[in-house]
């Protein structure tokens, strides 16, 4: 099927400020046209979306697809058809694999998974520094070349300043963008829970909010005097929000984004001990919830991410702090972020821009939008359809999700990738 | 919480926490101990409450007297008790937390006494383990160390006679300390007039107020019309991790000496969950004085964990 054309649909794509009732038309993969068809278009494959929304692909800035490396716990290929259900057709995947991308061989190795998957576009980010100790720098050039869309410093902390104003001043003069998690290694001192009334009644070892924004707050001083763009990766409190405001306000060149479970989980929503809560940065308070959810509505926050983690189920298998942290969380995003928008936190505009052309902005990409000319990467979901969280309805390998057996409004019935059906909903 | 540690009809299966259950529950171990402390003294100091029955202690964490009360608890009711040390190296040699206890499941055990330096580890364990054994915790890391706690309480009781109105102090290294996490649950629950935790900040949880206590920074100012003084261990460690500059200054600040002890009630009672460090959280003339209650803690640790082993072994005998 060359020509696609997808009719009845509610178009809404932000970048292009359309959100109307209409049709596609998809040609050699790419965009042909919106909205004004010509008369003489003539399509292979007719794709019917009443009732259903017609979007770009979403572009997912933080995963986990656990290859190489940790093949038990999930594979490019499991993860890429979990990732081509949820809607996604763009995907970074941090540097934390094992080996570390910090070679040119891992990450085209991950290009090349990524292409016999033949799923969603995978794009690696380089560990900013050699095996992500945060001691010497990594061949940024050549990890470029070989395909990598950013750097970052995965789940690790760089304890050495001056490390980090180095590495900042090399990925500046290549041009590439930090992707950062700020993440204190002392005041986090191994840490499991938010420093809260929570983790004082269990006696969880705890992670204060100050562990992320003094790593943010020093990191904002490095882009300042670096000059390098960086993007903070799955922030958590309130006071973060507010500073990544003051610094685009400022005129720094940074973005943000937060994970899509950190919008609708607090400490208190942790059942006792229960390991599938176990998320870093973890989960804060009602407070914190509220002002990442409006620095999402209001521009500070540009990005929404999945930060999917698939897990083994041994990985979940301990006491609390002995397990290992993360959700695997790709295929709840989209009826995440619709449930941000019926409990009106944010438009179906904005959850739509904060997954497609705002991270495509951040990465330089020139996708996350149906601009005619512009690759085929189409998310289409039917905003009202039900249904259960569990085996039959599940792709990832990672089972890891706090929201396991509920029911949720809002499901994908169709993705494209550069005008190839990846996915479509089973009748 | 309660849901995994009471059974349908509300009564106790699992010993996890104080979290939860009720006062009447409370006050029904410290009935059940009241009636096991006659044993204790008589000629044959045993009970065939728990014939037949099979209790593993399970030790992941050093411990000389917790061990020994509860193996002589466990023996007081005629069960037959294995008490194991499991280092935490041999969990490191790879086997998991879970098989070891799908392994001891194997071998037909009623019941668990776990110690764990892990928060949360004996919730876990009563979590994942066959439905007929119960798990009684003995202390996971930093969050519980429930029958501890019942035993203060029953001491308190025996000395104070009511909970109604009394002022408890409790001094020292709260963050670290399961004891007084589940010391503070036990008093609000019983009734209490005031918890008051005293200690400087590094040893105190960020949101402790939340817990149901007062808290204080100064010794002098704290001790002001209390009626029970619980002090905590000190570990050396705390030293070498910058939360406290020396043992003297310590002491100075936060050890319990007889002419502090004036300041609290006359008839204020001094308690410590042991091993006490003299000379760093108490004076020896204050821990071995006439207001000291801490020998009598120890004994009335077994009648305690007599009465929780049996109350938790009941639901599966009927």
């Amino acid at each position: 099927m060359n020509k696609i054309l997808i009719k009845n649909g509610r178009i809404i794509d932000p970048a292009n400020a359309i959100d109307q009732l209409g049709m596609i038309a998809v040609a050699e993969g790419k965009i042909f046209a919106v909205i004004d068809i010509p008369a003489d278009f003539t399509p292979d494959y007719v794709l019917d979306a009443t009732a259903q929304v017609v979007c770009p692909g979403f572009i997912d800035l933080s995963t986990r697809l656990r290859e190489p490396g940790q093949s038990r716990k999930a594979t490019i290929k499991s993860e890429a058809r979990a990732a081509a259900s949820a809607g996604v057709t763009s995907l970074c995947v941090h540097p934390d694999t094992k080996p570390v991308i910090d070679t040119a061989a891992v990450a085209e190795l991950i290009k090349e998974l990524a292409n016999k998957a033949g799923y969603p576009q995978i794009y690696p980010i380089a560990a900013l520094t050699q095996k992500l100790e945060g001691a010497e720098l990594s061949s940024m050039l050549a990890l470029k070349q070989a395909g990598c869309i950013a750097v970052g410093n995965g789940n690790q902390a760089i304890k050495n300043l001056l490390i980090l104003r180095r590495a900042m001043e090399y990925a500046a003069s290549h041009d590439l963008l930090l992707m950062f998690r700020p993440n204190d290694y002392w005041l986090g001192n191994s840490g499991c829970a938010h420093e809260g009334v929570v983790a004082t009644r269990y006696g969880l070892p705890s992670i204060p909010d100050a562990a992320e924004t003094i790593a943010l707050d020093q990191c904002l001083e490095l882009a300042e005097l670096t000059g390098c763009r960086v993007h903070f990766g799955q922030l958590s409190c309130k006071r973060s929000v507010i500073k990544v405001h003051q610094a685009l306000k400022y005129g720094l060149n940074i973005s943000a984004d937060v994970a899509i479970h950190q919008l609708h989980l607090t400490e208190n929503d942790m059942l006792p001990f229960d390991s599938a809560y176990h998320v870093l940065p973890p989960l804060r308070t009602e407070l914190d919830k509220q002002y990442l959810r409006q620095g999402l509505a209001g521009g500070s926050i540009a990005c929404l991410c999945s930060d999917h983690q698939p897990h083994d189920i041994d990985a979940k298998l301990g006491a609390f702090p002995e397990t290992e942290p993360g959700v695997s969380s790709l295929e709840t995003l989209l009826p995440l972020m619709l449930k941000l928008v019926t409990e009106h936190a944010i438009t179906l505009e904005q959850g739509i821009a904060a997954l497609s052309c705002n991270p495509a902005k951040t990465l330089g990409l020139a996708r996350g939008t149906l601009t005619p000319g512009r690759s085929a990467d189409i998310c289409i979901f039917n905003p009202q359809t039900q249904w259960q969280v569990n085996a039959d309805n599940w792709l990832s390998n990672g089972l890891n999700t706090p929201f396991w057996g509920q029911i949720f409004t809002g499901r994908v019935t169709h993705t494209l990738q550069a005008g190839q059906c990846i996915y479509s909903l089973a009748e | 919480m309660n849901n995994l540690q009471l059974n349908a009809e509300g009564r106790l299966k699992h010993f996890i926490t104080i979290e939860g259950l009720s006062r009447e529950l409370l006050t029904e171990i410290l009935d059940t101990a009241e009636s096991f402390v006659g044993i204790t003294d008589q000629q044959i100091k045993k009970v065939p409450l728990l014939r037949g029955k099979t209790i593993v202690n399970l030790f992941f964490e050093n411990s000389t007297r917790t061990r020994t009360t509860f193996e002589l608890a466990a023996k007081r009711l005629s069960a037959d008790v294995l008490s194991m040390s499991i280092s935490t190296s041999s969990t490191s040699k790879g086997e998991s937390l879970l098989d070891t206890i799908r392994n001891l499941e194997a071998m037909f055990v009623d019941m668990f006494v776990v110690r764990h330096g892990i928060s949360g580890a004996a919730h876990f364990i009563a979590s994942h383990t066959a439905p007929h054994i119960s798990v009684i915790n003995a202390g996971d890391g930093q969050h519980a160390h429930p029958t501890q706690a019942m035993l203060d309480m029953f001491t308190i009781r025996q000395i104070k006679k009511s909970f109604i109105g009394l002022r408890v102090a409790i001094i020292g290294d709260i963050l670290h300390s399961r004891v007084a996490r589940s010391e503070i649950q036990a008093l609000n629950i019983l009734g209490v007039e005031e918890v008051r935790v005293i200690a400087p900040k590094t040893l105190l949880p960020a949101h402790v107020h939340t817990l149901g206590v007062s808290v204080c920074h100064d010794l002098t100012e704290g001790l002001k019309d209390i009626d029970v003084i619980i002090m905590l261990r000190l570990q050396k460690e705390r030293m070498t991790s910058a939360l406290l500059p020396s043992e003297s200054e310590y002491f100075k600040c936060f050890g319990l000496t007889e002419k502090k002890l004036k300041i609290a009630k006359p008839d204020a009672i001094v308690m410590h969950p042991g091993p006490i460090n003299r000379g760093v959280e108490i004076e020896s003339h204050v821990a071995d004085g006439k207001q000291s209650v801490i020998l009598k803690q120890v004994s009335n640790g077994i009648a305690v964990r007599m009465a929780i082993m049996s109350m938790a072994m009941q639901p599966m005998s009927q």
